[in-house]
C-alpha cells in the first residue's frame, strides 16, 4: 500500500519534487494552475509530515519507517531512510513552514512558474535532508535546497540581491565542502572492508571500535567549521543578515527557518556521535565562538535599521543558544537545542512572512520609515507583536521551554561541576548568555515598537490588512509555536529518547587511548652546578 | 597478427573512408547528410561493442593491449564522437567548405583516439598521439576566413610540434638508455637498475608531451586562444576527447612502464594537480569569453582528474574513469548551447548570454544542468565526480592536496554562477526568440538526461568505473 509507513518518508521526499515537474510542464501563462498545483502539493507534503508525526511512536528509541536500498554498491552507498526522534521534530518543522511559504508567495508575479518550481524542490531537498541515514544523501539533499536558494535571492530578490546572492552561496557552499572533506575523513577513517557511507552503520561501528583521539581531534574542527559556516556561527554569520534582507519572503521563511537548522541536525545526527573526544577537545573554541553568536550578534542586531537584517541578527544570535545546547552534552540540552531548532524555525519563518506582508505594501523595511501599523492592519501587527514576544522566549510560545531547557542543560553542567573538555562552565559565561538574552528582548521590543506601534506615518494611510485567505500562513505558525509552546511535552517526549541515544553512543564512541601529549619543546639546560 | 583485437579502430578507420568517398558523389547543399552517417555509422560501432564479442588480449609484439581499460576508454570516444558529430551538424552551415572532410577528420580524430588507449609501446604511443593532433592541426583552423580560428590553428600546431618534440626527444632518451621501446621492458629496466638520469630525463620529457595533450598547468598556455579560436564543436572535441586520450595514455603509461617508480611520479602528478587546479580555477574568473571561461575551466578539469591519478590507488583510478564519463557529458552539453547560439549572437561573449532564460528557456536551461554539474553541485554528474577524486585524494591522506581541490571548487563556483546570473538576471539585449533545430533539442535533451542520470542514480556507472579499474590495476 502506498502509505506503508516506511513509504510515507519517500512519499515525502518525492512529493515535492513530482510537483515541481508538473509545474515544470504547464504553460507560463496558466498563473492560476500553477500556484493551486504548487499550493496543493505543499499541502499534501505537509500532510504528510503530520502523519509521519502521528505515526512515528515515541517510546521507541531506535530509527522508524526505515527503508533501505542500495544506491552505490562497491563504496556501500544506499538509498536509507529512516527516523528518530530529531528527524521527526524537523521533518514535522520543514512540512509547516513549507506550508505557509509557499501560500507566502500567492503574490509573486514575476516568472511566477519558475518560482514555485524551485520552491518545492527546496522543499524536496529539505525533506530529504532530514529523512536520509546516509552520509551522501545527506549532503546531497542539503545542496539540491540549497542552489534553488542563489537563483530565488538573485532573480526575486530585493535591495543588493546580486551581491547578496552570491555572498550566500558562495559562504554556504564553502562551508558544506569543508563539512564534506570532514564526512568523507570519516568514511576512509573506517577499515578498508567497513568503509560505509550509512550513518546507523557508522555510528554503530565506532560504538564497538571508537576513532583514535587524534583522528577525533583533526577531524571535529574541519565539520565544526563547516557545518557552522552553514548555521552562521560567529565569525562565519555575515552572509545571514544581508541574504535574508535581500531574499524574497518565501526564501527567506525556508531558509532561516529550516535550511538552516541543517549544520545543527548534522552535528547530533553524525558528529557527536562518533566523534565525541573531539567534541570535548574543542569544546572550548565552540563556546567562545556561541559566545559570539549570543552576545556579538545581539549587540549588532541593537544596531540594525533594516528589519530584516535585525532578524538576521537575531537568528544569528539564536542560533547561538542552539549551539550551547550542543555543548552541555547532556540529554537536557541537546533536547533543548532540538526543541529551540523547532521553534526558532517556526518563529523565524513567521516574522520573515509578516515582514513581507507590509514590505509588499509599504517597498521599505527601514524602521525609521515605519509605524504604527498596528492602526491599518490590526491582524499583521497583532502577529507581528506576537513573533517578537517568541522570539525573546516569553512562555506560551514554543521558544521558552526550548531556551529553558538549553540553559538548564548549561546549568545542570555547571551545578555538578561536569567539566565539558577543557572547560568548565563557570560564571561569567553564565552571565554573558543570560545578558545575550536580555539583548534579544530590548532589540525586539524596539523593533516591534518602532514597526507597530506610535504615529502613523501619512504616506501608510491606504494600507490594507491581510484578508482571509492571506492569514493562514500566519495562523498556522503562530498555532504551532503555542501549541508547543503550551505543551511542550508532546514533543520533548518525542525527542527525549533520540537526544538520549546520543548522549549514550558519545560515552561508548569516546577515544579509548588519551591524547597523544605535545612533545614539549627541549628546554636548554642550564649548566649543572656542582654539589658542593 | 589478430586483426579482430583492432576491429573497432579498421571499423572508424573504415567510415572515415566512406564519408570522403560519398563526398565526392554529394551535392554541397546535402553535405550535412555525411554528418548524420558518420554519427549512424558510430553508433553501430558504438553497439558493436557491446555485442560484438570484443577479444581482450594483447598482440603486435606487445605494441597493443586490449583490456577492459581500452575498450572503456573506445566507447567513451565512440560517445563523445558521436555527439561532437551531431554537433557539427548543426555547424556546418557556418563552414563554407570542406563539410565532407570535416566529418571525415572527426572520425580520424577518433580513430586516433581509440589507438591512445591500447597503447603499450613508445612507438605506438607517438603514431596514435600525432594521429589525433595532425587531425585538429587541420580542424581548429578550418575557419579559413576568420582571423581568430587561423590564429587559433596556428597556436596549436606550434605548441602542439614543440610537445610531439618534446615526446619523441623524450622516447629517444629511453630508447637509449634501456634499449627498448616497449612500456613492459621500460618497468622491467627500472625495477632492475632503478631510474638512471638519461631515463629519468627522458620519461620527464613524455610526461611534458602528454602535459600538452591533458593540458595541466606548465603545458597549458596554447589552450585559452585555441578554445576561443577553434569551430565550436572543434573546441569541444578538443575539451573532450583530446583530454581523454591524454588521460588513458597516462593511466597507461604511469601504471605500465613506470609503476616501479611511482613514488616518484606521485608527489610529481599532486604537485602537477594542485598547481593546475589553482591556475585553472582563478584565471577563469575575470573571463568574458564564454568559450575561454570553458578552456580555462578545462584546465582546472584536468586539475581535478589528476587528483584521481595521484591517489594512485584502484580507487583513484575509478574515480578517474568516472570523471572522464561524467565530463564528456557535462562539457558537450556546454558546448551545444554554444553551437545552437552560433547563430543567434555574433560572438560568444558571456554579456550575450544575457537574458538567455526569456530568449531560450531550453538552451538557458541546459547550460545551468552543464555549468552546474562542472562545478560539481548536485544532483548533476559533476558533484558525484569530484566526490570520488577528492575521496581518493582524502583516502591517501593527502589533506593538503583536498583543500586546494576545495579552494578551486569554491572558486569555480563563483565563475559558472556568473553565467548562469547572466542568463537568468539580467535583461536580453533583443528580445527574439532562438529557434533550436529538432535533432539539436533532442541531443540536448539526451545530454541533459544523462548529466542528471549519472548524478543522481550513480550505481551502475560507479560499479563499471571500478571494476574496468579494478581489472586494470590488479
Amino acid at each position: 500500500m502506498i502509505f506503508d509507513s516506511y513509504s510515507l518518508l519517500n512519499c515525502a521526499i518525492l512529493t515535492p519534487l513530482a510537483f515541481a515537474v508538473i509545474v515544470c510542464c504547464l504553460r507560463p501563462t496558466s498563473a492560476a494552475a500553477i500556484r493551486w498545483l504548487s499550493i496543493l502539493g505543499s499541502l499534501l507534503t505537509g500532510v504528510l509530515s503530520v502523519m509521519i508525526y502521528t505515526r512515528f511512536n515515541s517510546s521507541d528509541a531506535g530509527f522508524q519507517m526505515v527503508q533501505k536500498i542500495t544506491w552505490v554498491a562497491p563504496l556501500d552507498l544506499s538509498w536509507h531512510v529512516g527516523v528518530d526522534g530529531i528527524s521527526v521534530v524537523m521533518i514535522l518543522l520543514t512540512g509547516l513552514v513549507g506550508f505557509a511559504a509557499t501560500l507566502v508567495a500567492w503574490d509573486v508575479t514575476k516568472r511566477q512558474k519558475e518560482f514555485y518550481v524551485l520552491l518545492m524542490i527546496i522543499l524536496s531537498g529539505a525533506m530529504g535532508m532530514f529523512a536520509s541515514l546516509d552520509i551522501f544523501f545527506i549532503y546531497f539533499f542539503h545542496e539540491l535546497a540549497l542552489i534553488p536558494t542563489f537563483l530565488m535571492i538573485g532573480i526575486w530578490g530585493s535591495g543588493q540581491r546580486e551581491y547578496a546572492a552570491m555572498k550566500m552561496t558562495l559562504y554556504l557552499s564553502a562551508g558544506a565542502l569543508v563539512a564534506l572533506f570532514g564526512l568523507i575523513a570519516l568514511y576512509v577513517g573506517l577499515p578498508a572492508d567497513e568503509r560505509t557511507f550509512d550513518v546507523v552503520k557508522l555510528v554503530a561501528f565506532a560504538k564497538g571500535q571508537p576513532f583514535s583521539a587524534g583522528f577525533q581531534h583533526l577531524v571535529y574542527p574541519l565539520l565544526l567549521f563547516g557545518l557552522g559556516a552553514l548555521v552562521s556561527l560567529v565569525p562565519l554569520h555575515t552572509w545571514a543578515p544581508i541574504g535574508y534582507g535581500c531574499a524574497p519572503t518565501a526564501t527567506a521563511m525556508l531558509h532561516a527557518g529550516v535550511l538552516k537548522k541543517f549544520g545543527l541536525y548534522a552535528l547530533l545526527r553524525i558528529v557527536l556521535p562518533v566523534l565525541p573526544s573531539g567534541a570535548e577537545d574543542w569544546n572550548w573554541l565552540l563556546l567562545a565562538l556561541l559566545l559570539g553568536n549570543i552576545v556579538y550578534g545581539g549587540l549588532v542586531a541593537m544596531r540594525q535599521k533594516n528589519f530584516n537584517y535585525l532578524l538576521g541578527y537575531s537568528s544569528v544570535a539564536h542560533m547561538g543558544f542552539a549551539f550551547l545546547g550542543i555543548a552541555t552534552f547532556t540529554y537536557l540540552g541537546i533536547t533543548g537545542t532540538v526543541l529551540l531548532m523547532f521553534a526558532h524555525g517556526l518563529s523565524a519563518a513567521l516574522a520573515f512572512a509578516l515582514s513581507g506582508f507590509f514590505f509588499a505594501q509599504t517597498g521599505t523595511r527601514e524602521m525609521s520609515e515605519l509605524g504604527g501599523l498596528c492602526k491599518r492592519m490590526p491582524f499583521i501587527g497583532t502577529a507581528i507583536v506576537m513573533a517578537g514576544f517568541a522570539s525573546i522566549g516569553l512562555p506560551g510560545f514554543a521558544n521558552f521551554p526550548s531556551e529553558v531547557m538549553v540553559l538548564f542543560g548549561a546549568w545542570q553542567v555547571k551545578a555538578w561541576g561536569v567539566k565539558v573538555g577543557g572547560a568548565t562552565l563557570s560564571w561569567p559565561v553564565i552571565v554573558a548568555i543570560w545578558g545575550g538574552a536580555v539583548l534579544g528582548a530590548v532589540y525586539m521590543l524596539r523593533a516591534v515598537r518602532d514597526v507597530c506601534f506610535g504615529v502613523l506615518p501619512a504616506k501608510w494611510q491606504q494600507l490594507s490588512d491581510a484578508n482571509f485567505p492571506a492569514k493562514l500562513p500566519y495562523v498556522v505558525l503562530l498555532g504551532a509555536l503555542i501549541w508547543a509552546g503550551v505543551y511542550p511535552r508532546e514533543l520533548v517526549d518525542t525527542i527525549k529518547p533520540a537526544a538520549i541515544a546520543v548522549v549514550e553512543a558519545m560515552e561508548k564512541t569516546k577515544a579509548r587511548e588519551p591524547l597523544p601529549p605535545k612533545p614539549k619543546p627541549v628546554q636548554a639546560k642550564r649548566a649543572v652546578k656542582p654539589a658542593k | 597478427m589478430n586483426l579482430s583485437l583492432l576491429k573497432l579502430e579498421i571499423a572508424t578507420a573504415g567510415l572515415a573512408m566512406l564519408v570522403l568517398m560519398l563526398d565526392v558523389f554529394t551535392r554541397r547543399d546535402d553535405k550535412r547528410f555525411l554528418g548524420a552517417i558518420s554519427a549512424a555509422g558510430l553508433t553501430a560501432i558504438l553497439a558493436w561493442s557491446f555485442w560484438g564479442g570484443m577479444v581482450e588480449g594483447a598482440g603486435f609484439h606487445g605494441m597493443w593491449i586490449n583490456d577492459a581499460l581500452a575498450l572503456f576508454f573506445k566507447r567513451l570516444f565512440l560517445i563523445a564522437t558521436i555527439l561532437v558529430t551531431v554537433m557539427s551538424v548543426g555547424f556546418a552551415g557556418k563552414i563554407e567548405s570542406g563539410v565532407g572532410e570535416f566529418f571525415a577528420l572527426i572520425l580520424f580524430a577518433c580513430t586516433g583516439m581509440m589507438l591512445t588507449a591500447s597503447v603499450s609501446d613508445f612507438v605506438m604511443l607517438f603514431v596514435a598521439l600525432e594521429l589525433v593532433t595532425v587531425s585538429f592541426y587541420i580542424l581548429t583552423s578550418f575557419l579559413r576566413r576568420q582571423v581568430a580560428s587561423l590564429e587559433a590553428g596556428v597556436k596549436y600546431l606550434i605548441l602542439g610540434a614543440l610537445s610531439s618534440a618534446f615526446l619523441v626527444y623524450g622516447i629517444t632518451f629511453i630508447y637509449g638508455a634501456t634499449n627498448t621501446t616497449s612500456f613492459a621492458g621500460l618497468a622491467e629496466f627500472l625495477s632492475a637498475k632503478g631510474a638512471t638520469g638519461l631515463v629519468l630525463l627522458g620519461v620527464l620529457l613524455v610526461l611534458a608531451g602528454l602535459g600538452f595533450k591533458v593540458a595541466s598547468v606548465p603545458f597549458q598556455i596554447w589552450v585559452p586562444d585555441v578554445y576561443q579560436g577553434a569551430p565550436s564543436p572543434v573546441t569541444a572535441f578538443l575539451a573532450v576527447g583530446s583530454k581523454a586520450a591524454g588521460f588513458a595514455l597516462l593511466l597507461r603509461l604511469l601504471y605500465g612502464g613506470l609503476l616501479p617508480m611511482k613514488a616518484t611520479w606521485v608527489a610529481l602528478i599532486a604537485v602537477l594537480a594542485a598547481v593546475t587546479i589553482l591556475y585553472g580555477n582563478l584565471a577563469a574568473i575575470p573571463q568574458k569569453n564564454i568559450k575561454r571561461l570553458l578552456g580555462y575551466s578545462s584546465i582546472s578539469h584536468a586539475g581535478f582528474l589528476l587528483l584521481g591519478v595521484a591517489a594512485a590507488t584502484a580507487f583513484g583510478t575509478g574515480a578517474v574513469l568516472f570523471y572522464l564519463f561524467a565530463y564528456v557529458f557535462t562539457t558537450l552539453g556546454a558546448f551545444l548551447v554554444i553551437v545552437c547560439l552560433a547563430h543567434a549572437t555574433a560572438d560568444d561573449e558571456i554579456a550575450s548570454y544575457a537574458g538567455l532564460a526569456r530568449r531560450s528557456p531550453l538552451l538557458a536551461a541546459a547550460m545551468t544542468v552543464a555549468l552546474v554539474s562542472l562545478a560539481g553541485v548536485p544532483p548533476m554528474a559533476g558533484f558525484f565526480a569530484k566526490f570520488l577524486v577528492l575521496s581518493a585524494v582524502i583516502g591517501q591522506q593527502l589533506w593538503w592536496l583536498a583543500a586546494v581541490g576545495a579552494v578551486g571548487v569554491v572558486a569555480s563556483l563563483y565563475y559558472y554562477l556568473g553565467v548562469v546570473k547572466a542568463m537568468y538576471w539580467q535583461e536580453p539585449r533583443d528580445e527574439g526568440a532562438i529557434a533550436v533545430s529538432l535533432p539539436m533539442k533532442a541531443t540536448l535533451w539526451c545530454v541533459m538526461g544523462a548529466t542528471l542520470l549519472i548524478g543522481v542514480y550513480q550505481g551502475p556507472f560507479v560499479a563499471w568505473a571500478f571494476d574496468v579499474a579494478g581489472r586494470f590495476m590488479k
